[in-house]
C-alpha cells in the first residue's frame, strides 16, 4: 500500500467508525462498529510508521482546496512524525480493543454513541498533528485533538469534578493554542505558514524573536505534555475521563507536546543558545521530582498514573534539554544520543502508561472503587489482571529485565558521558541531574510497590474488592499486548534503537553505525548491557532457588498470618496507602507541608474517656496555589467587572454596537 | 573460556563465603561486647536447619510471598555475578555495569517489600514502607560515587574500573576516591540493613526494617532470603574492597596470581568486616527520621567526589 492510499485507510476507518458509532442501529453495534474501524486504523497507522521510520524517506504532500484562505493543507511523513504515528497506535490499538468489553455499560445509555464516536475523532486528531507541515493544519488537527479529549473527560455528567477538571483542562490547553499560535505567527516570515518556509528562515529570527519563539513554544507544548508549573490540569483531567481514554491521553497525547518541542527546536529552530538547553534541563528535573513526590503521596489509583505520567515526561525533557544543551555546544553525537534516548522514553513509557491506566481502568471497574484504601486482595480475585498489571508495576519501578530499565540506565550513561565529553563548567550541572533522576528512579520504585502491594495484595479492605469479578477477555487481551511489548522491549532495545538513530539522523543529527546485537553498545559509552544475558542470569537463578526451596519434599503448612503472635489479622490492621507514604512525607515535609487536623470528641464525665478521634492529613499544594491562585482570583474579578455592563437593558446594548464598532473600526486604523 | 570458569568459579565462591562473613561480623561484635559468642560456622548450621524445616505460609497470602523468595535470591545471585572478586578480566562486563548491579538490587527490595506486603501484616507493611524509602532515598548517593568512578576511569564496568584503577594508583589515593568511598560506605550501611541504619540483630522492635519484611517467612524461603542478604552484605563489601582499593586482584588468568588474589580477597574481607563490626559495637541506632540525614551527609561527600574528579581526569 501506498502512503496516501494507507492514509486514506486511517482517516476514512476512523471516520467511518464515527458516523457509524451515531447512526448504528443499537447501543452495542455502535460501540462494536467505531471499536473496530479505530483498531483497523491504529493496525494500519502502526505499519505506516514503522514502515516509514524504517525507509527513512520523506513524503510530502499539498491541497489548497482545504482550509483554502488560510494557504491549504500541507502533510508531511518523516521519521520523526512517523515515530510518532507509531506511539499513538501503541496506545491506540489496546485502548480500541479493551473498550469492547470495558464500554458495555454505555450501551443503553445516549452518551455512549458520543464517547465512541469522540474517541474516533480524538485518534484522529492524534494523528494527524504528526503529519501536519504547515500552520494551519497543525493547529486544525491540535484543536480537534484537545476538544475531542476535553469532551472526553466531561462525557460523564453525574461526575462533578470532572467539570471542575473540565475547565481547568479547557484553559489550560486554549492559552496553550494562543501561545502556540503567537509562536507560528512569530516564526511565519511574511505570512507564508508553511513549516518549510520557517526552516529555511528561522535561522535569521533576532535573538529576541528566537527567545521568544522558544518561550512560547515551550509554554505551549509543555502544558500539553504536563511540564511543571503548566501540569495542573493533567492530574485531574487524566483520571476523569473513561480509563481507554485516560490511556490514550497519559500515553499519546502528552507525547505529542513532547513532538512539538523536537520539531520546533530540533527541527525547525537552528541550534540555539546553551542556556535554553539547560533550561529545558531544568524544566525537565523539576517536573521529574514534582511528579514522582505527588504520585507517593497520592491515593487515588488514577492520579498516582497521572502524576507517574508527568514524572516520566520530566525523565523525557531530562534528555530533550540535554540533546538541546549538546546541539547548542557543538557535540553532535551526545545531541544525537539525547535526543535517542529521549523518544526511546517516549516510546517505553507509551507502553508502561497504556498498560498500567488499562490495568487501574480494569480495577474500577470491578470494585467500583478508585482509592487504594478501598483495594486489597485483588491478586485472588482478577489474578490475570494482577499479572499483568505486576508486569507494568515492573516497568514502572524500572528494574530489569523491563523496559523501563533501559530508558534509565541510557539516561544515567547520556548524563555521565555528558560530563566526561565537556568542559567543566559546562559538565558541572550534570552530576546534580544525575542525582535527581536516580533519587526519582528509587521513588517511582516506592510508588509502584505501593501501587500493587496495597491495591492486589493482602486482604480486601471493602466490599466491592472483596467481591471483584476478573475483566472480560477483551480487557484482558488488550491489556496483553502492551504487556508483551514491555517485555519484549526490554529484552531487545537494539530493535528498537536502531530504528531511531533513522529518526535523529533525519534532524541532522546523524548517530552513526549503531550495533544491532541483543545488547546494548553506544559509542562515548564505556559501558554496555545484555538485557537479555541478565534475563537468562535470573531466570536460571530464580529456577535454582526455586529448586533448591521446593524442589525436595518440603513441608508446606497454611495457617494464618503470624504477625509477631497478634492473634487477630483484619483489613483493619493492615498497612494504608497513607501509612506506606508517611515516612517519605516526613523527609519532604517542607515539599509537601502535610496538614494534621486531630478532633477529638471526649465524654462530658471526664476528659480521659475519648468517644471519638478524627484525623484529616492532607498534602497542602503550595505551588498551585501560588501560582494559580493569583491567576483564578484575577479572572474572577475581571468577570465582574465585565458583567456590570450586562444591565439587561437593550437599549444599552444597542448603544453600546456602535461604540464597539467605531472602537474596531479604529483599531484597525492605527494598526495599519 | 577460562574466563568464564573463573567467573563462575568467583560467583560460587562469593555466595559459599557469604555466611561465613555474616558469622564472623557477629563474632567479633560478640567479642567487642565481651561475650564469647558463636563460632563462625553457626550461620551455616542456621542455614542447613532452616532449609530442612517445614514452612508455614499465612493464609491471606498470594503466590507473590512464594515468588519474591525466589526473585530475591536471584536478583542476588545476579548482582554477585557481576563483580569481579579475583580477577579484573570480568566476561561479566559484556552483561552490565554497576549501574545493571543496583537495579538488579533494587529488583530484590522490590519483590522483598512485595513480599512482606503480601500477607497483610502490619509489621510488615511498615517494614516494606521504610525499606523502599531508605532504598530510594540511598539511590542518588551511588549514582554520584558510580559517577565520580567513572569520571577517572571512563566506563561504569566493574572490571574496567578495577583495571584503572591499578593503572593510575594515583587516582585512587586522590580526593575523588577517597570521598566517593566514604560515600559508598554509609550507603552500603543503608542498602544492607546494618547499624545506625537497621539493627540486624533485632526481632519483635517497632524499629525493625528488614526482619519486620521477612517475619512470616519460614524453613527454605527463610534460608533461601537469609543466605541472600548474607550473599547482598558480602558482594557490596567485595565492591568496596575491588573498586577502591583493586590491589592484589588477579590481572592476569594464571594459577599463582588466582590463588594469591583469593588470598588477599579474604583478607581485605576480614578487615572490612572487622570494621563493620567495630562500627557496629560504638553507635547506636538512628532513630527512623534521623536516617535521611545522613544520607544527605553521604550524598555531600558523593558530590565532592564527583567534583573532584571533575579535576583529575
Amino acid at each position: 500500500m501506498t502512503i496516501p492510499d494507507t492514509l486514506l485507510l486511517i482517516f476514512g476507518a476512523l471516520a467511518a467508525g464515527a458516523i457509524a458509532a451515531l447512526v448504528a442501529p443499537s447501543g452495542a453495534w455502535a460501540r462494536r462498529v467505531s471499536l473496530a474501524s479505530a483498531f483497523l486504523a491504529c493496525a494500519a497507522a502502526l505499519a505506516l510508521g514503522i514502515q516509514a521510520v524504517q525507509s527513512g524517506a520523506v513524503w510530502i504532500w499539498h491541497s489548497d482546496a482545504v482550509l483554502s484562505p488560510l494557504g491549504g493543507i500541507t502533510l508531511r511523513l518523516d521519521p520523526l512524525g512517523a515515530f510518532f504515528l507509531v506511539i499513538v497506535a501503541v496506545a491506540g490499538l489496546p485502548a480500541s480493543l479493551y473498550g469492547v468489553g470495558y464500554l458495555r455499560h454505555l450501551d443503553a445509555r445516549p452518551r455512549g454513541r458520543a464517547v465512541h464516536a469522540l474517541m474516533n475523532a480524538f485518534l484522529a486528531g492524534m494523528y494527524a498533528v504528526p503529519l501536519a507541515d504547515n500552520v494551519a493544519m497543525f493547529l486544525f488537527a491540535w484543536e480537534v485533538m484537545a476538544l475531542a479529549s476535553y469532551l472526553l473527560v466531561v462525557s460523564d455528567p453525574e461526575d462533578e469534578t470532572a467539570a471542575a477538571a473540565g475547565v481547568w483542562y479547557a484553559v489550560m490547553t486554549h492559552g496553550g493554542f494562543l501561545a502556540l499560535l503567537a509562536a507560528f505567527l512569530l516564526l511565519a516570515p511574511d505570512q507564508r505558514l508553511e513549516f518549510d518556509a520557517m526552516r529555511a528562515t528561522a535561522g535569521g529570527l533576532s535573538p529576541a524573536a528566537t527567545m521568544a519563539v522558544v518561550l512560547l513554544s515551550v509554554a505551549a507544548f509543555g502544558s500539553k505534555a504536563g511540564l511543571v508549573p503548566l501540569h495542573v490540569w493533567l492530574p485531574r483531567a487524566h483520571p476523569a475521563a473513561p480509563s481507554h481514554v485516560s490511556a490514550l491521553m497519559s500515553a499519546a497525547m502528552v507525547k505529542l507536546g513532547v513532538y512539538g518541542v523536537v520539531r520546533l527546536l530540533f527541527d525547525i529552530m537552528p541550534p540555539l543558545p546553551l542556556g535554553w538547553g539547560a533550561l529545558l534541563l531544568g524544566l525537565g528535573v523539576l517536573t521529574a521530582l514534582t511528579g514522582v513526590l505527588y504520585s507517593v503521596a497520592e491515593t487515588h489509583l488514577k492520579r498516582i498514573l497521572a502524576y507517574s505520567t508527568i514524572e516520566n515526561v520530566g525523565f523525557i525533557f531530562v534528555a530533550l534539554g540535554f540533546a538541546l544543551l549538546m546541539r547548542g555546544y557543538g557535540h553532535g553525537a551526545l545531541a544525537a544520543m539525547g535526543l535517542m534516548v529521549a523518544l526511546l522514553h517516549t516510546l517505553n513509557h507509551a507502553v508502561f502508561k497504556t498498560l498500567l491506566f488499562l490495568a487501574a481502568g480494569a480495577v474500577v471497574h470491578a470494585t467500583h472503587a478508585s482509592s487504594l484504601e478501598a483495594l486489597g486482595g485483588l491478586i485472588k480475585r482478577m489474578p490475570h489482571t494482577a499479572v499483568l498489571c505486576l508486569v507494568g508495576i515492573l516497568a514502572l519501578a524500572a528494574v530489569p529485565p523491563f523496559n523501563g530499565f533501559t530508558s534509565e540506565w541510557l539516561t544515567f550513561q547520556l548524563l555521565i558521558a555528558g560530563a566526561r565529553y565537556t568542559a567543566p563548567s559546562l559538565a558541572i550541572m550534570l552530576p546534580l541531574a544525575l542525582a535527581a533522576v536516580a533519587l526519582v528512579a528509587g521513588l517511582a520504585a516506592l510508588s509502584a510497590v505501593r501501587l500493587f502491594g496495597i491495591g492486589f495484595l493482602a486482604l480486601p479492605r471493602t466490599e466491592g474488592a472483596r467481591e471483584a469479578r476478573e475483566a472480560p477477555l477483551s480487557m484482558r487481551a488488550a491489556m496483553a499486548l502492551p504487556a508483551a511489548a514491555c517485555v519484549a522491549l526490554g529484552l531487545m532495545p537494539t530493535v528498537a534503537l536502531t530504528r531511531l538513530a533513522a529518526v535523529t539522523s533525519d534532524l541532522g543529527l546523524p548517530m552513526g553505525q549503531l550495533d544491532t546485537g541483543t545488547s546494548l553498545v553506544l559509542p562515548l559509552v564505556g559501558s554496555r548491557l545484555a538485557p537479555l544475558a541478565i534475563a537468562a542470569l535470573l531466570g536460571g537463578a530464580g529456577l535454582g532457588a526455586a529448586f533448591i526451596s521446593r524442589g525436595r519434599r518440603t513441608r508446606v503448612r497454611i495457617d494464618s498470618a503470624w504477625n509477631c503472635g497478634r492473634i487477630i489479622q483484619s483489613p483493619r490492621t493492615e498497612y494504608t496507602a497513607a501509612a506506606f507514604a508517611e515516612p517519605l512525607k516526613r523527609v519532604f515535609t517542607g515539599f509537601y507541608r502535610p496538614m494534621h487536623e486531630v478532633t477529638v470528641d471526649v465524654h462530658p464525665a471526664s476528659p480521659y474517656f475519648v468517644r471519638a478521634m478524627t484525623l484529616r492529613a492532607d498534602v497542602v499544594p503550595w505551588m498551585e496555589q501560588a501560582l494559580y491562585g493569583p491567576v483564578v482570583r484575577g479572572a474572577r474579578l475581571a468577570t465582574d467587572l465585565v458583567s456590570r455592563i450586562h444591565t439587561g437593558s437593550i437599549h444599552w446594548y444597542l448603544t453600546l454596537l456602535p461604540i464597539a464598532l467605531f472602537a474596531l473600526l479604529l483599531l484597525a486604523r492605527w494598526i495599519r | 573460556m577460562a574466563a568464564l570458569l573463573l567467573a563462575a568459579a568467583e560467583l560460587v565462591l562469593l555466595m559459599a563465603l557469604a555466611p561465613g562473613v555474616v558469622g564472623y561480623t557477629r563474632w567479633v561484635k560478640a567479642r567487642l561486647q565481651g561475650r564469647r559468642g558463636a563460632g563462625v560456622l553457626q550461620p551455616y548450621r542456621e542455614l542447613r536447619k532452616t532449609f530442612g524445616k517445614s514452612m508455614v505460609i499465612a493464609d491471606s497470602a498470594s503466590w507473590i510471598f512464594h515468588l519474591a523468595p525466589w526473585v530475591v535470591t536471584a536478583s542476588t545471585v545476579a548482582a554477585a555475578a557481576l563483580v569481579p572478586v579475583v580477577s579484573v578480566h570480568q566476561p561479566a562486563d559484556q552483561l552490565g555495569d554497576l549501574f545493571a548491579l543496583m537495579a538488579l538490587l533494587i529488583l530484590g527490595t522490590v519483590f522483598l517489600a512485595l513480599g512482606g506486603l503480601d500477607p497483610g501484616t502490619a509489621f510488615g507493611g511498615m517494614g516494606s514502607s521504610r525499606e523502599m524509602t531508605v532504598a530510594a532515598l540511598t539511590e542518588p548517593t551511588l549514582a554520584i560515587a558510580v559517577l565520580a568512578l567513572a569520571l577517572t576511569s571512563g566506563s561504569t564496568s566493574l572490571g574496567a574500573i578495577a583495571g584503572t584503577v591499578l593503572a593510575n594508583p594515583a587516582n585512587a589515593i586522590g580526593p575523588g576516591h577517597a570521598l566517593a568511598f566514604a560515600a559508598f560506605l554509609i550507603a552500603m550501611l543503608a542498602e544492607t540493613g546494618r547499624l545506625p541504619i537497621d539493627n540486624p540483630a533485632t526481632h519483635l522492635e517497632l524499629t525493625m526494617i528488614h526482619e519486620a519484611m521477612i517475619l512470616e517467612y519460614s524453613g527454605p524461603y527463610l534460608a533461601l532470603l537469609e543466605w541472600a542478604a548474607a550473599t547482598k552484605l558480602t558482594l557490596l563489601l567485595v565492591l568496596a574492597a575491588n573498586m577502591f582499593a583493586p590491589w592484589g586482584i588477579a590481572t592476569a588468568i594464571e594459577p599463582g596470581a588466582v590463588a594469591r588474589s583469593v588470598g588477599v580477597i579474604l583478607a581485605k574481607l576480614l578487615v572490612l568486616a572487622t570494621l563493620l563490626a567495630v562500627l557496629e559495637t560504638r553507635v547506636a541506632k538512628l532513630r527512623l527520621f534521623r536516617v535521611p540525614e545522613l544520607l544527605a551527609v553521604s550524598f555531600t561527600l558523593a558530590l565532592l567526589a564527583a567534583t573532584s574528579s571533575f579535576f583529575s581526569r
